[in-house]
């Protein structure tokens, strides 16, 4: 059985299309003095770092971490970096949090970050492979299909990504760090916007971001003494399938299925739709919200859809299950950070610390993140209770 | 104009990246045939599923396969999206349709670009076929085809997408 572990401190920079007024090493160095400004902590405190990012190709830095580990104080201290594609800010949260689950530090910083404005994502995910034809393009050419097969299964009205999109942009205006602030976004606007990978709209896709955002994780006694509420992690879980096999489930994958119900079954959830107050879930392209409502089993296969057209997944509808209060992918989408930001915003819920965009009373959150060729899953569950 | 420079904060720094790829047992013979204008793929001898391209093994049971299978040209649109922006390196012009077609005696589908169609009737389950480069330019690529076309064959019920033997749907 594993040790209690909590979020102490949570730090986040301001996302934004470009960050010209600092390096990487300034960026992650910003979203960590904020985290242990959070937990009241100072660098001496930390026992070890944690950090992650997307692939080395996106900002052409081989290795970043080796250069990063003087901006974070690690010098002298273990520092590991991990990497899952799209996944891998929550997947480094998990890896730190078990180093301090398994009783081998008593508190880490992690860390995960993205500087898209130094990078070129498109070109990094589109490189020709010497047995296919060079026709990748782009994250968005790899999921439309997917989408519109999940289309044609649910037969679900065309506007539900539209909804989503819109939705996301109305939470991401009360959060004053989310890189787009379109308060008076529209469906129509949505609608009409450019039609990039059909059936995927510009405004149903998510931005390109600079950002960073970092995490304190304790261990139970030190979280006891910390100063505001922490965020106790009561299930982790990773789970991975190759990219390619014949059969594969690919609207529905089974890695994402069997993740939800490892973590889950570790926290005790039975019925996500009730036993959580909200859930921040990796949505880069509109359609995955009802398409993940379903992996995640908050809906019965095939009626994730019903769920955002009721208004459900909505704060300003006042929905029961409000998804991605904070805007969040797409509104913002450093994409190293972007599973950290759903583990850490999930945890600013159940603190209680969410600003604008807090559930009342929220005591249960999930975070999920996805990555690859939606392959890659990592998710954790925080409460505001031990258990 | 001002005697002050602007603040530099960002230069262009381009990297080049040029590789050798070892293809290995499977992809070498896949290329091969592909050389002679012949499309295989290899079967599972477990599960007998048939991959395109072959990898040598099957990432579902994770056993090699060795059993090498003749395939056709024609295939069937398992999905697809029309893409309105350039891809990177790649002088193609938007908009056009990539597709993720399963070749007739595959189990697998690959992507391709499906063109002499209209974008907007381009559907799942559309029968479609490889057109080919002359033969005095094929090379160990999947470029020797140059796109897939619609063909007048019956849809494919949705059910039976990538379960159609080599002969096609009346096989």
């Amino acid at each position: 059985m594993a040790n209690l572990a909590a979020v102490v401190g949570i730090g986040q920079t301001k996302y934004m299309t470009k960050r010209t007024d600092v390096s990487i090493a300034g960026l992650v160095r910003e979203a960590a003095l904020k985290a242990l400004q959070d937990a009241d902590l100072t660098w001496d405190d930390i026992d070890a770092v944690i950090i992650g990012k997307a692939p080395d190709m996106f900002e052409g830095v081989v290795m970043p971490e080796a250069y990063l580990t003087d901006a974070l104080g690690c010098n002298g201290k273990p520092m590991l970096r991990v990497h899952t594609a799209g996944s891998v800010g929550g997947s480094t949260a998990l890896v730190a949090a078990s180093h301090v689950q398994s009783g081998t530090f008593k508190r880490v910083l992690t860390v995960a970050f993205e500087k898209q404005s130094e990078s070129n994502a498109m070109w990094a995910l589109s490189n020709a492979q010497p047995f296919s034809t060079h026709l990748n393009a782009g994250a968005g050419g790899y999921f439309a299909p997917i989408i519109r097969e999940y289309m044609r299964r649910s037969n679900a009205p065309y506007n539900v990504g539209i909804k989503v999109a819109m939705k996301d942009r109305l939470h991401g205006a009360r959060n004053p760090l989310a890189h787009l602030q379109k308060p008076d976004i529209t469906m129509k606007e949505v609608e009409e916007s450019f039609m990039l990978w059909d059936p995927i709209r510009f405004l149903e896709s998510c931005p390109s971001s600079d950002g960073a955002c970092a995490m304190v994780i304790a261990n139970e006694e030190l979280a006891e003494k910390s100063p505001k509420p922490p965020a106790w992690i009561r299930g982790v879980a990773m789970r991975s399938e190759p990219t390619m096999y014949a059969g594969r489930e690919m609207v529905n994958p089974q890695a994402g299925r069997d993740c939800a119900a490892d973590v889950y079954k570790q926290a005790g959830v039975t019925d996500p739709r009730r036993d959580f107050d909200c859930a921040e879930v990796y949505v880069p392209f509109s359609w995955y919200e009802p398409m993940w409502l379903e992996n995640l089993g908050f809906a019965p296969e095939g009626e994730g859809w019903k769920l955002t057209m009721e208004g459900a997944t909505s704060l300003d509808e006042g929905g029961d299950i409000p998804w991605n209060c904070s805007g969040g992918v797409l509104s913002s989408n450093p994409i190293g950070a972007s599973g950290m930001i759903r583990f850490a915003e999930a945890a600013r819920q159940v603190r209680g610390d969410a600003g604008a965009h807090q559930v009342e009373g929220a005591k249960l959150a999930l975070g999920h993140a996805y990555g690859g060729g939606a392959q890659f899953f990592s998710m954790w569950v925080v409460g505001s209770q031990k258990s | 104009m001002s005697d002050e420079q602007d603040e530099i904060t960002v230069i262009n720094a381009p990297v080049y990246l040029k590789y050798n790829f070892t293809a290995g047992k499977a992809p070498a013979r896949y290329l091969t045939q592909l050389k002679k204008g012949v499309l295989t793929g290899q079967r599972c001898p477990k599960c007998s599923a048939v991959y395109v391209p072959p990898r040598g093994s099957c990432a579902s049971c994770g056993v090699a396969t060795e059993e090498e299978v003749e395939l056709s040209d024609k295939a069937t649109v398992e999905s697809f999206t029309i893409v309105s922006i350039p891809i990177p390196g790649n002088p193609i012009e938007p908009p056009f349709v990539v597709a993720n077609l399963v070749l007739d005696g595959s189990n697998i589908s690959l992507i391709h670009l499906l063109s002499e169609c209209v974008n907007e009737d381009v559907h799942i389950g559309q029968r479609v076929q490889g057109v080919w480069n002359p033969e005095s330019e094929w090379d160990y690529s999947m470029n020797n085809i140059r796109y897939f076309k619609p063909i007048d064959e019956p849809d494919v019920p949705v059910e039976k997408i990538g379960t159609l033997p080599v002969t096609g749907l009346e096989g």
